[in-house]
């Protein structure tokens, strides 16, 4: 065997992490950004700081303009071009780079995290992605320099969640030379100044959607008023008509009927970016709570000093930490995919879309979960702010409406969870992901009398690594038998998918968090290393329980008899705890940790 | 023109100070690095004029390996070249020293530093390179226009502005107004790509001799807490001034 098959043959596939470990040399943790990358960041962070955050109010102000002027000044900076090649006019950066520079633009206010989302991502992608090569050279390098901004047409009135079932339609005209198209758009970020559209529709009566490339200044485009919604009040949202709107034919995307492809390719894109893009957000929103909470005197103390708060800022920081671990973890393995599809001769676009399809699971999964920790965090964000957290005047107030969206768009929440429990199965059916042998052997060993010597749990981490394990372990036992009793009927059992998202995602989590500590503690040593020690405990702590409950439920509701019987004890000996942490002191711990720097302690 | 700008890499503002070593040394645990904000306005000014006028601009450190970061944040922000000397930069006339001698080798027309380095704030180091080097000096520099090789000046002095014309060479300590906190750049994207192919040139230190040396740093006492007093209240803010801080 040469090298290279011993590589392709090692890396964890998408998915994988259910049934396979890898060691810490092997997963990309943040720490692990080279000079180049951190200096995009802060290059980043101090536009935020300089050209942002003094005039933050005007997002509040529904002062749409702002933001657009802001996409202006990203776009000389090089922001909106990151991952547009270069022979486009971007600056043909790998992923995890572009990742980051997401993450960075995205903290301070959803109104542009969501104008820079729909431009780079949803707008500007599927060109790269699907684009002829005139299409590329007319459109790419006016979107990678901010002269054009682009959008993404897919929700209609009528087909939400259920993107497919769209109404719009395109009609060849008699002269073949253009596409009629028809039809309703509905929460469209960025139409009030998009120059460009992505816009799906269907032609006579395929199967699936075709997509198309629309100028705002094409015949037959109308715009709807904007939308009045709860947060992200300075991103533009309308509804886009269609009109008999007369598009040339070498405007069509990628091919006929490949529309809803490129609607989801585009989508798992956008998921794993959506997930980044809490993150700074989150962290944002801890240093905000943890410098008020300081300052803040009750009882003749800061409220800080209150283990009812530092139990939230422990959480909040650890979620936040964790969420950043995972996020970055899979955003790596994504450029890696890429780098071997291109090694292996596929072009560039073909190797940026199997990369990340291949990972589909992850950044259904991210998504998710980095939205729900945004969210968690915002909350107890306002919650440390008492009632100046209620007040517009202070920062918490619009973050916590502004993180709402992100549950809902990019497929929402529910759509995600039972997307990537499907896609799990769907690659276990082709046999791409062997899911079922271990599985089995699961049964075999619960059959086993345990053993009973004392581990050698010396270590760092060996205890949790086996905890872990174990978590696996729960998942593919419930839900095998669960497969087992529905078979492709499982479909309809939602509330079992949305058990076994919940199980999946803490257990990619917790394994992220863990792997991010061991190597920094490879690499700096334990006792610099111990607030992520920390950290990671108290988050396998959470994942043990959450694994827990939710495969108790599922239990519950698919078995009977001696079958659940035998499933719950299996799972209470996969979920125990030989020797629990005292959550109460690892708490105290972090909190003291950020509590001390005032902010988000790991800037990496 | 050929400007050599010199670089400070110090604490960012927020930083947290502490000491190690007895108090000897600055803890750089944790403590993120920034150009010199002195500098960053004459780095800028710097390459106004290169814009406006043509030339180049180098930059330049004395300091060891980790501050090659800040060197390559100058080149990202449009610097054309940099020099690290390799060396600790301790005392201020063997900083002095060691840039004099890049200076001698290199024909420069101008040199931009800043007026002080926010770091240990000695404000010595442009004027004894401009000694050395026998070059006019002008501190506290917030104004400058170049035609040929005359230069007009503007100094901040107390109270007010004094205006100056001098000749090239010239070294100056600059500030605040040679460009204001507006024009800073921000490194786009393409900067910071072509700074990995900018040369950063490290060189071997010169012998040169530390007239100073540290004995130890303290901190200021930390602030106590501050009493509010509700303004219509004088009569207590007098009784507290008097039976508590006891200043009347
Ligand atoms: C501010 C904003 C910006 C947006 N930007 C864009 C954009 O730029 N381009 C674009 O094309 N779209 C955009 N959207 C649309 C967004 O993607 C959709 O709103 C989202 O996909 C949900 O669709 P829906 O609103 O029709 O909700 P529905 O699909 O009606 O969902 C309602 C609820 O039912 C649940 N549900 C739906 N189907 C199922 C199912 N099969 N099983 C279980 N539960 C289900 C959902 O999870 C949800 O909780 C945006 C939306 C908003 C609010």
């Amino acid at each position: 065997m040469s090298d290279n098959t011993v590589q392709a043959t090692r890396f964890l596939k998408g998915g994988e992490f259910l049934i396979r470990d890898v060691s810490s040399d092997e997963v990309f943790i943040p720490e692990d950004f080279n000079e180049e990358q951190r200096m995009m960041a802060e290059a980043t962070t101090e536009f935020i700081e300089k050209e942002v955050i003094p005039e933050r109010e005007r997002f509040e102000k529904k002062d749409y303009d702002f933001t657009l002027s802001l996409m202006k000044k990203a776009g000389e900076l090089g922001l909106l071009g990151i991952s547009v090649a270069e022979e486009y006019g971007g600056l043909g950066m790998d992923f995890n780079t572009s990742m980051l520079v997401c993450d960075r633009i995205s903290g301070v206010s959803g109104s542009l995290s969501t104008a820079y989302g729909a431009h780079t991502g949803i707008g500007t992608l599927p060109i790269s992605l699907y684009g002829t090569e005139e299409q590329k050279k007319k459109y790419l390098p006016k979107l990678a320099t901010g002269e054009w901004m682009g959008a993404y047409c897919l929700t209609e009135p009528g087909a939400g969640s259920d993107a497919n079932s769209g109404k719009s339609k395109a009609e060849l005209t008699a002269d073949g030379k253009h596409y009629k198209i028809n039809g309703q758009k509905i929460w469209i970020s960025n139409a009030g100044f998009a120059n460009l559209f992505i816009v799906f529709a269907r032609i006579e009566d395929d199967k699936y959607l075709t997509g198309f490339i629309v100028e705002r200044t094409f015949d037959g485009i109308s715009f709807g008023e904007e939308e009045n919604k709860l947060g992200i009040r300075a991103s533009s949202t309308r509804q886009v008509f269609f009109n008999d709107c007369l598009v040339p034919v070498e405007n069509l995307l990628g091919e006929r009927n490949g529309g809803f492809k490129i609607a989801m390719n585009a989508l798992n894109y956008g998921r794993i970016k959506l997930a980044v893009a809490t993150l700074d957000a989150a962290r944002r929103v801890l240093t905000h709570a943890v410098q008020y909470g300081n300052e803040r005197k009750q009882f003749g103390q800061s409220i800080t000093e209150f283990g009812a708060i530092q139990q939230k800022l422990a959480d909040m920081a650890t979620y936040t930490w964790v969420a950043e671990s995972a996020t970055y973890r899979a955003g790596q393995d994504i450029e890696n995919h890429i780098a071997r599809l291109k090694e292996e001769g596929a072009s560039l676009s073909e190797s940026k879309l199997k990369g990340v399809e291949e990972y589909a699971i992850e950044c259904a999964i991210m998504k998710v979960f980095a939205s729900e920790v945004g969210s968690y965090v915002s909350d107890e964000g306002v919650q440390i702010y008492g009632g100046m957290g209620y007040s517009a005047d202070a920062p918490m107030e619009s973050a916590y409406r502004d993180v709402r969206i992100a549950r809902i768009y990019e497929g929402t929440n529910e759509i995600n969870r039972m997307h990537s429990v499907g896609m799990l199965l769907k690659k276990a059916l082709k046999g791409e992901l062997d899911l079922m042998s271990p599985a089995m052997k699961i049964g075999g060993e619960l059959m086993e009398i345990p053993s009973f010597d004392t581990p050698d749990y010396s270590e760092l981490f060996s205890e949790e690594k086996e905890i872990l394990g174990k978590l696996k372990k729960s998942i593919l036992m419930v839900a095998g038998k669960a497969v087992e009793k529905y078979a492709m009927q499982i479909e309809e059992e939602q509330e079992l998918l949305m058990a076994a998202a919940n199980m999946i995602i803490e257990v990619y989590a917790a394994e992220s968090a863990l792997l991010r500590a061991e190597k920094l503690s490879k690499q700096r040593g334990e006792e610099k290393t111990q607030t992520e020690i920390d950290m990671t405990r108290l988050f396998l702590y959470r994942a043990v329980e959450n694994v827990g409950r939710a495969g108790r439920e599922a239990i519950y509701s698919f078995a009977e008899g001696d079958e659940q019987r035998m499933l719950l004890m299996g799972l209470k000996r996969f979920t125990k705890l030989q020797n629990p942490i005292n959550v109460t002191e690892t708490r105290r711990r972090i909190a003291k940790r950020v509590v001390e720097a005032n902010r988000y302690p790991f800037t990496i | 023109m050929k400007v050599l700008v010199c670089i400070s890499h110090v604490p960012d503002t927020t930083s947290k100070i502490n000491f190690t070593s007895d108090n000897k040394e600055f803890d750089k645990n944790g403590v993120q690095f920034v150009i010199n904000p002195y500098d960053e306005f004459g780095l800028t000014r710097a390459i106004w004029i290169k814009e406006k006028q043509g030339g180049t601009v180098t930059v330049l450190n004395v300091g060891k390996a980790e501050t090659e970061p800040t060197l390559r944040k100058a080149l990202a922000i449009g610097a054309d070249d940099a020099i690290r000397i390799d060396a600790e930069p301790t005392d201020a006339f063997y900083v002095a020293q060691q840039i004099a001698a890049v200076v001698k080798e290199n024909n420069y027309d101008l040199v931009i530093a800043g007026r002080e380095s926010i770091d240990y704030n000695g404000g010595q180091v442009p004027g004894m390179l401009a000694a050395l080097l026998k070059w006019p000096f002008v501190n506290g520099c917030m104004g400058l226009e170049l035609d040929g090789n005359k230069a007009s000046l503007i100094r901040e002095i107390d109270g007010g502005k004094e205006k100056l014309s001098a000749s090239l060479p010239l070294v100056i300590g600059g500030q605040k107004g040679l460009v204001e906190e507006k024009d800073l750049r921000i490194p786009n994207m393409r900067g910071i790509m072509s700074a990995r192919t900018k040369p950063l040139n490290v060189k071997d230190a010169t012998n040169g001799d530390h007239r100073t040396s540290v004995g130890n740093y303290e901190k200021p006492a930390p602030k106590s807490a501050v009493k509010m007093i509700d303004a219509d209240n004088i009569e207590e803010l007098v009784n507290l001034l008097h039976s508590e801080a006891k200043v009347i």
